[in-house]
């Protein structure tokens, strides 16, 4: 049943127990008391965002979301239920790998200069409620930012960490949850990311519906998730707690909103010229949505600030998108001027030239590029377009 | 110790044409700035802060305004011609502004309706941005300019460097603030997808959609927002009506506008679209 590795050797420890609203707010509680600082799915101009939570109260009790092409509403739902929602519009990303970031500061010192780089603290965080595809997506980022080793084609990047995607990776405490409730937009299972957290989490929370009161099935995934565990006031679970968590996740599984296209991949790459392309080109406003929200894109530029006088600069980096002009910018002009090439490279990218660069697909099938582009436009659609055309040839 | 090589100060000017002013009051705005600045260059020509004029030439004139009068489009020669760097600042300098309105009526017809002595009126058909009458070297967007994005462009002249004013989206402005888009989120229209980046995504963080008050972005896909705008219940005016606002001479803009809703052309000869007319 654990897919993840067992804490081995730490028998007195418990694997499993079950929660209830009490032990949850506990678990908020001894994480604050160990000094994170909890970022947790919590209700603001009508999304569900990830913020600081202090208790359990501020996590999003009875609140479901309904979700489909350019559109998200919340609903009232089960209120003895604090995660039957699924994804909002903000990805980890945005706590892991900030949309602004110093890279280094300049000061002109008499004839030269002198650059320091911020000292700042790592900032440690709990994330609570991270969803299946969102830790598949961090296993994305992991490759990318050089944290985790990979047989892509730029493999060798660790020798090019992300200093600080790394620090801040490890310092995060990660509380996942299995989802029991499918969104509108979801399509993870499709994608092989979830609707199960299978591994790379500290605890995870099974949410049991249908008890009356709020129970959570904890089972512990590291070592030091076992130890809070056992802080934490709740009582063992046993194998009925299992089964009706197992029932839970397979609900969700049954009811995705979307589905990918099996073997997107090879699908796209040999369709780089197909009419649908220029179909999507006209729908798509270039707005660069789909990357800002996409829990894995992590394309940015860098942009150099100075003061007046011209003695101190600062250069930043900042997320940028395959969908801006100046992205693509190279000697002598930006080299993706349509909507349909820049369209083309993400999708692309994502579901294709992903596996050849870093050995993973670039999609974990979270449906926010669905939801929050203001037109809708529907990436598992435009695949199966594509895939469709061809069964007609 | 910092470096004081003694140089000569650049010349600023700041210069208004049909405007509100607004947007050269963004630099009075800028307050804690405003010293540094003062420091920085020589305040040559600047009528709403200091009555005091030094002749040019100018290291960098900051033009407001739009072109709406044979003496406008003279005098902004005479500028150009003494401006080694010329910035347009606002929706009126780069795009006309709202009065540009007028540019899709009969001029003829609003000096009769408003002014007692209609043959005291001496004014252009049109009202168009600097850029059609001389060579501008940045044009900053804005209605009005954001005081940060001025102070930044001004600081990038000083240095020698690119300004970092990015003509992507507003919707990456909201982003990257953790905004909750308005339109997939509260079904609220909104002109952000089309419109430069740069306000501080002022209206959404209020749960309002955006004016466009910054104009066209870099590829804007009007018409495909129109179609999500009417899904959510605009009517093809409302669309019009969206996009003739302070930029509604912006190519893109005027476009969108007259696919939704045509005007009649305008009566009379007025109606020729003048560019570069000089008295």
């Amino acid at each position: 049943m654990e897919r993840t590795a067992p804490t081995t050797g730490r028998s007195a420890l418990p694997e499993a127990a079950i929660l209830d609203r009490e032990g949850l707010d506990a678990l908020i509680a001894a994480l604050r008391g160990d000094g994170y600082a909890v970022i947790g799915p919590r209700l603001r101009d009508g999304a569900i965002v990830l913020d600081p939570v202090e208790s359990a109260d501020d996590l999003s009790w009875g609140l479901i979301d309904e979700q489909d092409g350019g559109r998200y509403r919340l609903v009232p739902g089960d209120a003895q239920t604090a995660f039957s929602h699924t994804v909002g519009p903000q990805s980890w990303k945005r706590h892991l790998y900030p949309p602004r970031q110093t890279l280094w500061t300049g000061r002109r010192d008499g004839r030269g200069f002198t650059v320091e780089t911020p000292a700042d603290p790592v900032p440690h965080h709990a994330f609570l409620g991270v969803r299946a595809c969102d830790l598949a997506a961090m296993a994305v980022q992991d490759r990318v930012f050089g944290v985790a080793p990979h047989e892509g084609r730029s493999a060798g990047q660790e020798r090019f960490t992300d200093s600080g995607y790394a620090a801040r990776r490890a310092a995060a405490f990660i509380v996942a949850v299995n989802c029991g409730r499918a969104g509108g937009t979801c399509f993870c299972d499709s994608m092989g990311a979830g609707p199960k957290a299978a591994g790379g989490y500290d605890l995870a929370l099974t949410e049991l519906p249908g008890c009356g009161t709020p129970a959570f099935l904890a089972e512990a995934g590291s070592a030091t998730g076992a130890a809070l565990l056992a802080r934490l006031p709740g009582h063992a679970a046993g194998p009925q707690d299992r089964a009706a968590a197992d029932a839970s996740v397979e609900q969700a599984r049954a009811h995705m909103g979307r589905a990918m296209v099996p073997d997107a991949g090879p699908l796209l790459a040999r369709n780089l010229e197909h009419p649908r392309w220029a179909e999507v080109a006209a729908r798509c406003l270039s707005c660069a949505n789909c990357t800002m929200v996409c829990p894995t894109c992590f394309c940015t530029t860098v942009e150099d600030t100075t003061d007046l006088s011209g003695d101190h600069v600062e250069r930043w980096r900042r997320w940028d998108s395959c969908f801006t002009v100046d992205f693509s910018y190279i000697h002598g002009g930006a080299i993706r001027q349509s909507g349909l090439s820049r369209y083309r490279q993400w999708m692309t990218h994502k579901l294709s030239s992903w596996w050849e660069q870093f050995g993973t697909s670039g999609c974990t099938g979270c449906g926010r590029c669905i939801t929050w582009c203001p037109v809708g436009i529907d990436i598992t659609e435009e695949a199966r377009a594509i895939h469709d055309s061809e069964g007609r040839g | 110790m910092p470096r004081k090589v003694p140089k000569r100060r650049p010349k600023l000017a700041v210069w208004k044409f049909s405007s509100c002013d607004g947007c050269q009051l963004s630099l009075l705005d800028c307050e804690d700035e405003l010293l540094a600045v003062a420091d920085a260059v020589e305040i040559a020509y600047f009528l709403e802060a200091t009555r005091v004029a030094i002749h040019g030439p100018y290291d960098v004139s900051l033009v407001e305004g739009s072109i709406s009068t044979p003496h406008d489009a003279e005098r902004i020669r005479r500028i150009r011609a003494r401006s080694k760097v010329l910035i347009t600042i606002g929706a009126c300098a780069t795009a006309g502004g709202i009065q540009a309105l007028r540019n899709f009526r009969d001029v003829d017809g609003f000096v009769r309706a408003v002014y007692a002595r209609p043959d005291f009126i001496d004014t252009l058909a049109t009202s168009t941005a600097i850029r059609d009458h001389v060579t501008v070297d940045f044009e900053l967007h804005g209605c009005p300019i954001s005081k940060s994005q001025l102070l930044e462009v001004l600081n990038a002249f000083l240095n020698g460097r690119r300004p970092v004013v990015p003509p992507h989206s507003q919707c990456i402005e909201c982003k990257l603030h953790g905004t909750v888009c308005v339109m997939v989120a509260r079904g609220v229209p909104c002109l952000g997808p089309v419109t430069q980046a740069g306000c501080g995504n002022l209206c959404p963080r209020f749960a309002r959609g955006c004016y466009g008050c910054f104009g066209p972005k870099e590829t804007p896909n009007t018409a495909a927002l129109a179609k999500q705008l009417t899904a959510l219940g605009w009517r093809d005016a409302d669309i019009a009506n969206a996009f003739r606002s302070f930029n509604a001479d912006a190519e893109a803009f005027r476009r969108e506008a007259d696919a939704n809703a045509p005007l009649p052309p305008p009566a009379g000869e007025g109606g020729a679209r003048a560019k570069g007319v000089g008295g």
